[in-house]
């Protein structure tokens, strides 16, 4: 008998399509164009940083903290930002965290007003483990209802993530991962990962600012990560980020920490 | 010490209720003697009266019985004479023995129940109609109408030992001799007047049972046993108008207990999907044990909820409606006090100005709890202030370093103070100088690397004493 047919080489055009089917099923969002499925920021520099045009909806996006312990609130106040603006006024956001937070600190009400999150607009879930808080994540998601689930996470067990990632794009409702483990854990499914420390303000009474850092973004072609600016929250009728210039008194380094000013320890 | 019940074995030796314990000795040499305990048969009747409940939500212990009122009810069972059999037959595996009767009365079945039922005969029905209640009562003894024993004793003494001698005496002379209580009885069992019994618990009016030949186990199969009973639950509440605020579910298992649970929704609802979507993570809870006979599902809680057109209603995507069905699944797990919005109230003291309400109690927030202050709020609040040590170039001044949970902070700029004073009108009078100890100084201070945070002094400044700095708050 004669051998089958050896190994050939293949038709690079199969590959180059092959290829192109790949990278749009990891963008996950709806064909090309990417406007209709994503959400602008408010600001041309961050929108032109993404490859959707905008923070892609119906999938999970990741926000930590340079430093968890330093900058959880700067974290925090980034994702409530985002949500609001997911929110875009009307919709509901489900807020996820433990009801013992670890680091003794409970959102308040006032504050989160600020960032366009009104009473209304805004209904907290507090599990008493980490577990009920992925729980209420992945109902929140697959419900379909919020605008936007935002979750504390510290340790994320594997699979996690991914469970999240999939709730999400089948209840078309976006996630965000405010996850404390940081740096620490390996890149997940989250669509876009982005590192929040705090920055010093224009001055008093200015708006909320932030070093915010992209550190990645699935989907490929187009998108700007590594890329970082100092951002700023614009209250409105809408809210919206704003990149503004660095301020020159303070550069801004990675790794915060080693100034005279310690880093908060943990515990309470 | 007398006796005061015997089983059949001693019944037949001669042993009654009401002997002395020396005669019954007597009577029967061998004879085992346990003392009374009132107590422990109350409870043990209780519980016989909720396993009732399998059979009819009406069900009431009560003198050395249990009343079922099965109206309605023994077709489920192929009529009254198939549902007696099941019942004596359930108690009897359990080791109970009993003795019962249907009749159109209470009384009538109370009197049929203990006076024609015996040991060979454990189970009579009374057919249904004034004249057969009459004939089945004619001939039992005059006690079987409940009767204080003085008065059972005084009809005796005058010869009238049957309910049967009672009929055609004229009532004025028999109720000014024996008693009101004698001719009420009388006539609550034949049927002239009503009788009020009291149930084990108010019956719910919306409820589904569902019995099975086999005794079910698997989770699969009670998970299927619910969606059926949720779905005619469901029909019934629309053709009542009606949608469920709680439900409570009851299995009764082989050997005779029960176990439950139950669901609550933050608005009237009977949309069977969402509702079994409630119980899903519950029905994992249930222990079915050797086995499970029946389940009811009740709605324990019920308001008016008008039909809707059900086949246009675009299904709630990102509306109230699914926000509200998100909010009753999140509470079932985590507690009403796990699903909260945070509400501002009329206050200017911090941690008084926002407080967390359950969300299923409070699903449209009116507009004015809009909580938007004139001054900048931290986003995160510590639940008790931390006190700090501080150190300030003047006292008056705010901080320029301060160390808060053992890290030390070098303040780069502050906006301050913000006074905020004690509410006086709430608390109790006190001298002058107290509430001045309790007026706050917020300072918003930004250190080196940007962070932000709410610190206050509290009290005013006095020369003799040393300011007390905390830390309430941090800013995004």
């Amino acid at each position: 008998m004669s051998p089958p047919n050896g190994f050939q080489r293949p038709d690079p055009a199969l590959i180059a399509d092959l290829r192109a089917r790949i990278a749009r099923i990891e963008r996950q969002t709806p064909e090309s164009g990417g406007s209709p499925g994503a959400l602008s920021l408010g600001s041309p520099e961050l929108d032109a940083a993404l490859p959707w045009g905008g923070l892609p909806r119906t999938v999970l996006h990741e926000v930590i903290a340079a430093d968890w312990a330093a900058n959880q609130t700067a974290a925090a106040g980034f994702g409530a930002a985002l949500s609001a603006r997911l929110a875009g006024g009307r919709g509901t956001v489900l807020w996820c965290r433990r009801r013992r937070d670890p680091w003794g600190r409970a959102l308040y009400g006032p504050g989160l007003a600020a960032f366009g999150l009104a009473s209304r607009q805004l209904i907290v879930a507090r599990g008493r483990n980490e577990t009920d808080v992925l729980w209420a994540m992945e109902e929140g998601l697959r419900s379909g209802a919020p605008a936007a689930v935002l979750g504390e996470v510290g340790n994320l067990v594997p699979g996690a993530a991914r469970r999240l990632q999939l709730a999400a794009k089948a209840g078309g409702v976006t996630g965000l991962l405010l996850n404390g483990a940081g740096g620490a854990v390996a890149p997940g499914p989250a669509v876009t990962r982005w590192r929040v420390s705090a920055a010093a303000q224009a001055g008093a009474g200015a708006s909320p600012r932030w070093w915010v850092e992209l550190l990645r973004c699935r989907g490929g072609a187009g998108c700007a990560a590594p890329a970082a600016w100092f951002v700023e929250w614009r209250d409105g009728t809408t809210g919206r980020f704003a990149v503004v210039a660095a301020p020159g008194h303070r550069a801004p380094g990675p790794a915060p920490g080693g100034d005279v000013a310690g880093v908060a320890a943990g515990g309470g | 010490m007398r006796v005061v019940a015997v089983n059949g074995a001693a019944e037949a030796a001669g042993v009654a209720p009401g002997m002395t314990l020396a005669n019954a000795r007597a009577v029967a040499p061998g004879l085992a003697t346990a003392e009374a305990d009132p107590a422990s048969e109350r409870r043990t009747l209780a519980a016989i009266a909720a396993w009732c409940g399998r059979y009819t939500p009406w069900a009431a212990a009560d003198g050395g019985g249990v009343w079922l009122d099965i109206t309605g009810c023994a077709h489920l069972f192929g009529g009254e004479t198939g549902l007696l059999e099941d019942l004596i037959g359930g108690l009897k595996s359990q080791g109970f023995a009993a003795l019962a009767a249907a009749a159109d009365t209470p009384s009538a079945a109370w009197a049929v129940a203990r006076f024609s039922a015996h040991g060979g005969n454990a189970m009579v029905i009374v057919p249904s109609g004034k004249e057969e209640t009459r004939a089945a009562l004619a001939s039992l003894p005059v006690a079987g109408l409940r009767l204080a024993p003085a008065a059972a004793e005084g009809l005796g003494r005058v010869g009238l030992r049957r309910i049967g001698d009672l009929f055609e005496l004229p009532r004025a002379p028999l109720a000014r001799r024996f008693g009101e209580a004698l001719t009420r009885r009388l006539d609550e069992a034949l049927g002239t007047v009503e009788e009020p019994i009291s149930p084990r618990r108010p019956p719910s009016p919306v409820r589904a049972r569902l019995a099975f030949a086999e005794p079910i186990k698997h989770g699969a199969a009670i998970a299927g046993a619910a969606r059926h009973l949720l779905g005619e639950l469901c029909r019934k509440l629309e053709a009542a108008h009606q949608g469920a605020r709680r439900i409570e579910l009851t299995l009764y298992r082989t050997d005779g207990s029960r176990d439950g649970t139950a669901i609550g929704t933050s608005r009237p609802m009977r949309d069977a999907a969402h509702l079994e979507h409630l119980f899903r993570d519950k029905l994992e809870g249930l222990d079915p044990g050797f086995g499970i006979e029946v389940m009811v599902l009740a709605a324990a809680a019920v308001d008016p909820l008008p039909p809707t057109q059900s086949g246009l209603r675009v299904r709630g995507r990102g509306t109230e409606d699914g926000v509200a069905r998100l909010v009753d699944r999140l509470a079932n797990r985590l507690g009403a006090a796990g699903v909260v919005r945070l509400h501002a109230r009329p206050s200017h003291i911090p941690e008084r100005a926002c407080r967390a309400l359950p969300a299923a109690h409070t699903m449209n927030p009116a507009a004015s709890m809009e909580n938007r202050p004139a001054q900048a709020r931290p986003l995160h609040l510590l639940p008790w202030p931390e006190p700090i040590d501080v150190i300030a170039p003047i006292p008056d001044d705010p901080p320029a370093v301060f160390r808060w949970r053992r890290a030390r902070y070098r303040v780069a700029r502050a906006e301050g103070p913000e006074r905020i004073a004690p509410e006086w009108w709430r608390e109790a009078p006190e001298d002058a100088s107290a509430a001045e100890r309790r007026v706050r100084d917020y300072f918003r201070v930004e250190d080196t690397q940007g962070r932000r945070f709410w610190l206050y002094r509290e009290g005013l400044y006095r020369p003799d004493r040393a300011p007390r700095w905390y830390m309430h708050g941090l800013f995004a």
